[in-house]
């Protein structure tokens, strides 16, 4: 039945292809095959949902998915599973089968672990919808490039600037916003995104306008620079240490900068939470009412975490500028924000294994995608959907306590 | 400066008008320090604005609030909500229950002393660091918040997610996160509403044993006449926003306008009240 309606449905829509036979007309070539394939597509899923309901019922697990146990089990092994994902962390550019590809793309993943870790404290713990949180990384990138460029800064000198500029940026939009919550807030941080993107854009003597910033310095390694042949009286890296030179080692060290960062920013964070500051802005996600009624200013625990949210995700521009070498508007669209958005989400908010989870899947997903060119986009609507219908709160929705009364491993199993 | 010993809140002419409807008009009284007071009224007298007042959610439209803490005159209606909570001293607990309902326990306990460990870990530096001097304050803390889940017999459920607890739970809880701000006068908007007569018993003994033990003013909004008349050291009764009668438990059931509106007419069970303000907080 349903893979009738499909047939009838695709017959338009994946049957018939325009194409340009010269001379402007346009001529349509038929498909029946894709018809056919979408139809038995169909079909097949429909039987197999079909027969997973019967399984289902038979079984009477209705609620208990993969990534609940998943979920419960990774909160029980926490520990090791942390040690070990770090170790693979570390190993991975010595690993045989890694490549300079899959380094970069370890590189892109770890950035948007970072920045998800910053958004992380926004909206995950201090339940303050951010939308325009791209803003900051693209602040904390061109603060690096323009001090770069006009008092030859390096990266590690520039890192903390990056860090305080974008900082005070998240507090500046947070003053107006105090006042609202939710769909409100969501509009006004995603109004912010697109102003910094704006002013970029268009405030070309200072910023390039759409040209962007090139040239900017690459990370050195305590002084000596990764480069081919350094200029007179600089000694190169792979000089120093008598190697070859390769590009490779460049890559590996930009991945190792961003995996050190992450790992200070995770943490930070998890600190943080422990602190009555991070306490506060659960507190405030809870309920703000209450919090006022105890003595605790909203105020200040609002902007302390869009400050420090901030503050993350311009240490992860500048990292960005660093690594690319060159920046642009084009880098810090809306899309950005939402992908990172989407990872908080996705990996359960507040969680920051989560995060690491649901970056991984949203940076590598579209790279598998490749080999379907332009569906992957659609797999991977597809499997954001699935997500949020299998586990609506995240991959990996567990709050740990910050802290206990009774120890952990004392403690008979709460139910 | 106050006119007798332990004199902690005076209510002096408080009126609030919303819009065209006038919720509390020209109501004084005085509440005192190791005293319960108790407020009392039918439905929409009006008694959760008065809490509103005080506690900085309304500013008055007329009036005088005045705190008296160590010698001190405070003056409630220019503070801001959470600065009456931190110099005044006053907490409060509300209607319906405002928990942080995702955090444990023990967790809202320690959020209640968010401002002292806040200023023990320095910025978050001290703390960050993991500093002696911010360790022992968090210990510190955390013998607080034991003493009072100790005292409101939630200590098994220390480490529980206050969402899951009972109702009847979840309202000792509101108390003692309200206790461990180390309040001078603590506030209970309706703390017996949807509780069973035996935990209403343990309530009163509750409330009787904190007054025994802190030197704390109670000012008490109530349904339940058995906690009222019980631990009451002094009721005032409202109607329509007026005042119609303040004195002792005796004084009061004697008191012919209040058996008109209010004792002699609906003393049954009632349902928990909605009043225009609790809309308007939410």
């Amino acid at each position: 039945m349903a893979a009738l309606v499909a047939t009838l449905l695709a017959l338009p829509l994946v049957g018939a292809q325009t194409y340009d036979i010269g001379g402007g007309a346009l001529g349509i070539r038929t498909h029946f095959d894709w018809v056919a394939m979408a139809a038995a597509a169909v079909f097949a899923g429909r039987l197999a949902l079909h027969l997973q309901q019967r399984l289902r019922r038979g079984r009477e697990m209705v609620d208990e998915t993969v990534f609940a146990r998943l979920a419960v089990w990774g909160n029980r092994r926490a520990l090791p599973l942390t040690l070990t994902g770090i170790a693979f962390a570390v190993a991975l550019p010595f690993l045989p089968f890694s490549s300079r590809y899959l380094i970069d793309l370890g590189t892109t993943v770890l950035i948007y672990i970072m920045l998800g870790w910053g958004l992380n404290v926004v909206v995950g713990l201090a339940g303050l919808l951010d939308l325009g949180y791209v803003a900051f990384y693209a602040v904390g990138a061109y603060t690096f490039a323009l001090l770069a460029r006009h008092l030859g800064l390096t990266f590690w000198q520039a890192l903390p600037f990056s860090g305080v500029v974008a900082a005070s940026f998240g507090v500046i939009l947070g003053f107006p916003v105090l006042r609202l919550r939710g769909d409100y807030l969501a509009i006004v941080t995603l109004g912010f995104g697109e102003i910094i993107r704006i002013i970029l854009l268009n405030w070309s003597p200072v910023t390039g306008g759409p040209n962007g910033i090139s040239d900017i310095p690459r990370p050195s390694f305590f002084g000596l620079p990764f480069a081919h042949s350094a200029p007179e009286g600089v000694t190169t890296f792979h000089q120093f240490f008598g190697l070859e030179f390769s590009a490779t080692q460049r890559v590996t060290y930009i991945y190792f900068v961003i995996l050190a960062l992450a790992l200070v920013t995770n943490l930070f964070t998890l600190r943080l939470r422990k602190l009555p500051i991070g306490r506060a802005w659960e507190a405030l996600r809870e309920d703000e009412v209450a919090c006022r009624a105890l003595g605790i200013n909203p105020t200040n625990v609002k902007l302390s975490a869009f400050g420090i949210g901030a503050m993350l995700g311009g240490i992860a521009g500048c990292f960005f500028a660093t690594r690319q070498g060159f920046i642009s508007p084009e880098s810090f669209t809306f899309i950005e924000s939402a992908t990172i958005l989407a990872i908080v989400v996705l990996g359960g908010m507040g969680s920051q294994m989560g995060v690491v989870l649901a970056a991984l899947l949203l940076v590598t997903l579209p790279e598998f995608g490749r080999a379907f060119a332009e569906f992957r986009m659609l797999i991977f609507g597809a499997a954001m959907v699935a997500i949020m219908v299998w586990r609506p709160r995240g991959l990996l929705a567990h709050r740990e306590p910050s802290l206990r009364l009774v120890p952990k491993s004392t403690r008979v199993l709460w139910p | 400066m106050a006119e007798s010993q332990g004199l902690l809140l005076a209510v002096e002419h408080l009126t609030m008008r919303f819009g065209g409807l006038t919720a509390v008009q020209d109501l004084s009284f005085n509440a005192y320090s190791r005293d319960i007071t108790a407020i009392i009224g039918p439905n929409g007298a009006g008694k959760t604005t008065v809490f509103n007042c005080l506690t900085g959610f309304y500013k008055p439209s007329i009036g005088r609030l005045t705190m008296h803490v160590d010698g001190e005159a405070l003056l409630l209606e220019r503070m801001d909500g959470f600065r009456i909570a931190r110099q005044a001293g006053i907490a409060r607990t509300f209607q319906n229950i405002r928990l942080f309902a995702g955090m444990t326990v023990l967790e809202n306990l320690i959020v209640a002393q968010h401002n002292l460990l806040m200023s023990a870990s320095v910025l978050s530096i001290a703390g960050l660091l993991g500093l002696p001097r911010y360790r022992s304050a968090e210990r510190a803390a955390v013998e607080r918040a034991r003493h009072w889940l100790d005292k409101v017999g939630l200590i098994e459920h220390a480490d529980w997610t206050a969402g899951t607890l009972p109702y009847g739970a979840q309202r000792r809880l509101e108390i003692a996160r309200a206790l461990c701000t180390g309040p001078a006068l603590l506030c209970l908007d309706e703390p017996a509403a949807g509780l069973n007569p035996r935990e209403s018993a343990e309530l009163n003994e509750l409330l009787l044993a904190v007054r025994a033990e802190q030197e704390i003013g109670i000012l008490l909004i109530e349904h339940d006449m058995s906690v009222v008349m019980g631990i009451s050291d002094h009721i005032i009764v409202l109607d329509y926003g007026r005042k119609i009668a303040d004195g002792t438990p005796v004084e009061v059931r004697a008191d012919p306008d209040v058996i008109k509106a209010y004792l002699g007419e609906d003393e049954l069970e009632e349902p928990p009240e909605v009043t225009a303000a609790d809309l308007n907080i939410r």
